[in-house]
């Protein structure tokens, strides 16, 4: 494998004087789908803020590095950073149609990522409307986003970010306001397009479904670590981690028995005000005794390629 | 925007649209010069003729058609409002886009002046200036350009602290975008409606302010032609001369009537919730 495309080492973010993420890191590499998954307020989304370098003011990089190639793009100045956004990487939201200015076109909005402007673009924008999947982009082109459907305003988001052939797109929650049939057709688009171009993505997601259908490898997030990390098939196989076990037991089967109880973790995630020494789910861990509460298990290899965050992690096999 | 216009705003278009062709064509409609002095007919009422030329709405002190003196007036009174009304967006909006974009220590300090200029009454300023720099058509517009701004920025201020949290501007932050860019790209456009809104109510003050220090002498300067100064004139004669002070009254009444009507109009296309207030 050569170098990584991505690579984030011991990324420690606060809001405050409180670390809300802990010392995270992964690497994605070129052409690869990289998973981070986890439950609302774990810092996913702000670990892909941190990786554009466009935290809201009040969250400050504590610690850490994020190299993306040779650069560490925690270090270099805000005028270099605006050029590498849009060129070097770029990044897709949750909701398409508010992502989008409403007073310019899209072909237009496609052609900014490219630094000129549409009438000398227009050819190559075009092509790109074509490659989403878009149809009739000689028509699209000029047509402003409330002409579009979510659905295709995504994939106007997705020519937008790709256009530039950046190393690396941030995908955040990118199929959340979308309905469960163009969900899928979007994750296909995204999947091929990274192979095709050999771009990695980093996907964030609270969905464990769309984890299972496009990503290479998965980092499962819980309050501001990582739990355990690895390739996709093998942590769906086995998981390491007691919260990723409970997680994917927590998925409705079609072969549940109807309207019997939906599995659930009890408990909630603790907020960072109430994070304290050892596993931080061990309040909510079934596997939890004493050595849990009181020392921090550090994230160490397991199996090929996996890492995972908890004592009883041999016990799970 | 779409949907069928009203009649009523047909009617306020039309005039409008009148009121600038008359402007624009005066150099045509008017068949005598507003500034050729004729004392033998000083005066005369409306509808007066001679073997040589008529006087549709009668003549001034100096016999000078009036007709032609309310065509030329209508220029001023445009021409000063149109050059105000952009000295002043273009100020107020910008100082507006900057104070909402850094907010902080910019926000507070614009938006302090802003204040400070709204607690001084805008037409004894403009007095105030003209009397020190001396009356003519470019003091009087960068006079009203210069004071009437505070307006625009807090429209702007207001509207810009709305849009940057929207997530498209976000999304343009993250597609590499700069300030300028995103300011004048992706954030002028989104709030120019409210400005507009602003600046039509703005239009029709400008009018009234220029025929009042014209009115006092401190505008347009005589003997060029101006609503206000043509009034200040028949002032005098009102009870020999009602046509001096009625007609350029009324060219003023309507036009900014009409401006005022369109801007309500256009307030309640570009915020529809507001009509129901």
């Amino acid at each position: 494998m050569t170098a990584p495309a991505l690579h984030v080492d011991n990324l420690s973010l606060a809001i405050g004087d409180t670390v809300v993420v802990d010392g995270i890191g992964f690497s994605v590499a070129q052409g690869e789908v990289m998973a981070i998954v986890g439950e609302s307020g774990c810092g996913k989304s702000i670990t892909a803020q941190a990786i554009m370098r466009l935290l809201p003011p009040a969250i400050r990089h504590v610690g850490g590095t994020i190299h993306l190639g040779d650069d560490d793009i925690t270090a270099i100045p805000e005028r270099a950073m605006q050029a590498i956004r849009g060129r070097r990487m770029s990044m897709i939201f949750q909701e398409p149609q508010a992502a989008l200015d409403p007073l310019a076109t899209i072909g237009a909005q496609i052609a900014e990522a490219l630094r000129q402007p549409l009438s000398r673009t227009r050819p190559a924008v075009q092509k790109m409307l074509e490659e989403v999947g878009i149809s009739d982009p000689g028509r699209r082109i000029d047509q402003r986003p409330f002409e579009l459907s979510g659905g295709m305003c995504q994939r106007v988001l997705i020519a937008a970010a790709l256009i530039s052939r950046p190393t690396i797109l941030i995908a955040d929650e990118p199929t959340t306001a979308l309905d469960v049939t163009i969900q899928a057709q979007i994750l296909d688009l995204l999947r091929r397009l990274a192979i095709e171009r050999q771009t990695a993505v980093v996907l964030i997601t609270h969905d464990m479904g769309v984890v299972a259908d496009i990503a290479d490898r998965v980092a499962v997030m819980y309050a501001g670590r990582i739990a355990e990390s690895g390739p996709t098939e093998a942590i769906f196989a086995a998981p390491r981690h007691p919260y990723t076990a409970l997680l994917l037991a927590s998925i409705p089967r079609l072969s549940d028995i109807p309207k019997s109880q939906l599995a659930t973790i009890e408990g909630r995630v603790p907020t960072p005000a109430e994070y304290g020494a050892g596993c931080r789910f061990a309040n909510r861990c079934p596997r939890a005794d004493a050595r849990c509460t009181s020392e921090t298990p550090k994230l160490r290899p397991i199996g090929p390629a996996r890492l995972t965050a908890c004592h009883h992690a041999e016990a799970m096999a | 925007m779409s949907g069928r216009l009203s009649p009523g705003i047909i009617v306020i278009l039309a005039l409008l649209a009148g009121f600038v062709f008359a402007a624009a064509g005066a150099d045509l409609l008017a068949h005598n010069d507003p500034l050729r002095q004729s004392l033998l007919m000083r005066l005369r009422p409306p509808g007066t003729s001679t073997a040589t030329t008529s006087y549709l709405l009668g003549t001034d002190d100096l016999g000078r058609d009036l007709l032609a003196r309310i065509l030329y007036g209508a220029r001023a009174s445009l021409m000063v409002a149109i050059l105000s009304v952009s000295v002043s967006l273009l100020v107020g909006a910008m100082l507006g886009l900057l104070a909402g974009w850094f907010r902080g220590w910019t926000a507070i300090l614009v938006m302090r002046f802003v204040d400070t200029m709204l607690s001084i009454p805008a037409i004894l300023l403009a007095v105030l200036t003209v009397a020190v720099l001396g009356p003519g058509f470019l003091t009087l517009v960068l006079v009203l350009g210069l004071t009437r701004w505070p307006r625009y920025t807090r429209v702007a201020y207001a509207q810009t602290l709305q849009v940057v949290t929207l997530p498209y501007i976000r999304a343009a932050e993250m597609a590499g975008c700069g300030p300028v860019r995103i300011l004048l790209r992706h954030i002028l456009p989104n709030i120019a409606g409210p400005l507009m809104v602003v600046a039509t109510s703005e239009f029709g003050l400008m009018i009234l302010f220029e025929a009042g220090l014209s009115f006092l002498g401190l505008g347009v300067q005589p003997p060029y032609p101006s609503w206000g100064s043509i009034m200040a004139a028949g002032r005098q004669y009102v009870q020999r001369a009602w046509w001096l002070t009625v007609f350029p009254g009324a060219a003023l009444f309507v036009l900014v009537l009409c401006v005022n009507l369109f801007g309500d109009w256009l307030r309640d296309r570009v915020d529809p919730q507001s009509r129901s207030r």
